[in-house]
């Protein structure tokens, strides 16, 4: 059986996230056998087995989630979701702005650009919970996550707040994995999920 | 993390940025409450002006950097990213938007050139570039000097979209024919195209430019919108079509929609009723040589 995997194609880095669960994927030959797809329609989320939130502008994403009929297929899908940035602004159970309307899949608070503005973003090596070596991280006005709720597992954090985080099979970066080319962050959410 | 360590204003940031602009609106604005309603409306970016291009025009005379006052409010009015033009090769405009901490610098043909010969050395600066470009060549040269992104030139505050179509077409179609080439072909190809042959032989692997490319200059409804992004654009630039249209609001919303379903008609339909008036708009035909802004920078 095949497993498939839709990137939210709303607005942001949609075919980046698309490359990289490709690259993620082959890491495992023959073994696994993942569809990943842009999703543009609501009545395509149930038929998935993990949906990824990409980076971009939250409010836009947020905007069009509400306008175009996502958010309930969202809150109601039971497959894992993966969330970068933006998406991790979205998952959260509340946000500082008033014009995110979030999910409310993931136990915490998102702050947005909470290290500054374009001039303040950085790639830096960060160190993850479980995996063996630093992960070389790109924080593009990225948020950070606060107050985690007892579910949660903090996988990152710096002096901002966290940056890393799963709840059950979700898994929310501050951070784009889907601009590097480092898969550990999206083999470990594909195993999580049961995919591979 | 140690702090030591951290990186700033590199390549990959900097193009990072401008992917995550993707399927998405950037408006000119004039002022906070502008920006609101662009915000509001779902844009991904504001650009701030002191003018939008079709006042621009009607002013004449020199066009310049707009008021950092004007700039400072505009950030302080919204959470998305702020952008702000600078005059071609005017290093110190541009020194000064990012002392202000501008999200992302666009080098403009629409504001009176700074210097005829070269544009801004854009890799010394932390924050990133978009510039425009009418063709292939021009486009690498521009990323070339460090632009991350490009935004098609079309022909700004007319309201027609001609140009744009054009610029995209230019573009799209000189990396297409490229295809199949052999590197030494390629490399020949460059020198006519006045491309670093490194970046053109990127291009051709990618089949597509190696940095984001939006569409601007002329674009003045929904369906404008939606035609770039069927050409291929990765999102818009919309200047003066949004607030010099007749219900700006719903304008702003309405392209927004069109450019997150640009293929799907009946959508675009659907957020292009009872806008009221697109912006009046100018043929391009009757333009002097010295009021056409594309051909300003090569």
């Amino acid at each position: 059986m095949v497993a498939r995997i839709g990137v939210l194609a709303l607005q942001g880095d949609v075919s980046e996230h698309i490359d990289a669960f490709r690259s993620a994927a082959r890491t495992f030959g023959s073994e696994a056998s993942l569809e990943v797809l842009a999703v543009r329609k609501p009545a395509e989320i149930p038929h998935l087995d993990a949906v990824a939130i990409p980076g971009g502008e939250s409010t836009t994403i947020s905007r069009l989630i509400d306008k175009f009929g996502f958010y309930s297929p969202l809150v109601e899908f039971e497959g894992g979701m993966f969330a970068t940035c933006a998406g991790m602004v979205l998952m959260a159970r509340e946000v500082d702005d008033p014009r995110v309307h979030p999910l409310g899949l993931m136990d915490y608070a998102a702050k947005r650009n909470a290290f500054g503005r374009q001039r303040e973003s950085f790639e830096a090596d960060i160190g993850i919970a479980g995996l063996d070596r630093p992960f070389h991280a790109v924080f593009i006005r990225a948020p950070v996550a606060e107050h985690p709720g007892n579910g949660i597992k903090v996988l990152g954090s710096c002096p901002e707040g966290i940056v890393a985080l799963e709840q059950g099979r979700h898994m929310a970066l501050s951070f784009h994995p889907e601009l590097g080319n480092d898969p550990r962050l999206h083999i470990r959410f594909l195993k999580n999920c049961g995919l591979v | 993390m140690k702090l030591e360590e951290l990186r700033y204003g590199t390549e990959l940031l900097k193009r990072g940025f401008a992917s995550m602009q993707k399927g998405g609106v950037i408006m000119d604005v004039v002022n906070a409450g502008q920006a609101t309603i662009a915000e509001e409306a779902g844009a991904v970016a504001v650009m701030a002006l002191e003018r939008v291009p079709a006042d621009i025009r009607k002013a004449g005379g020199v066009a310049r950097m707009a008021d950092p006052a004007i700039v400072m409010e505009i950030m302080d009015a919204v959470s998305i990213p702020v952008m702000a033009k600078v005059r071609i090769g005017h290093i110190v405009e541009a020194q000064v938007l990012e002392s202000l901490g501008v999200d992302m610098i666009d080098e403009s043909e629409v504001l009176t050139p700074a210097d005829e010969q070269f544009h801004i050395d854009k890799k010394q600066f932390t924050v990133p570039f978009v510039c425009g470009a009418r063709d292939l060549g021009e486009a690498l040269r521009r990323i070339q000097e460090g632009a991350a992104m490009i935004r098609t030139k079309g022909e700004a505050g007319t309201g027609n979209v001609v140009e744009a179509v054009r610029h995209m077409r230019n573009i799209i179609g000189e990396i297409r024919a490229l295809q199949g080439l052999t590197p030494q072909e390629i490399t020949d190809r460059a020198r006519d195209l006045e491309a670093p042959v490194d970046l053109l032989l990127e291009t051709v692997k990618r089949g597509r430019l190696p940095v984001v490319n939006f569409s601007a200059g002329g674009i003045a409804t929904p369906c404008d919108a939606a035609l770039m992004m069927q050409m291929g654009a990765d999102g818009v630039f919309v200047g003066s079509g949004i607030f010099k249209s007749s219900s700006p609001e719903k304008m702003a919303r309405a392209i927004v929609e069109a450019v997150n379903h640009f293929d799907d008609p009946a959508a675009i339909a659907q957020a292009s009723r009872g806008l009221g008036e697109a912006m009046k708009g100018l043929d391009i035909h009757l333009l002097r040589d010295d009021e056409v802004l594309q051909y300003r920078g090569r």
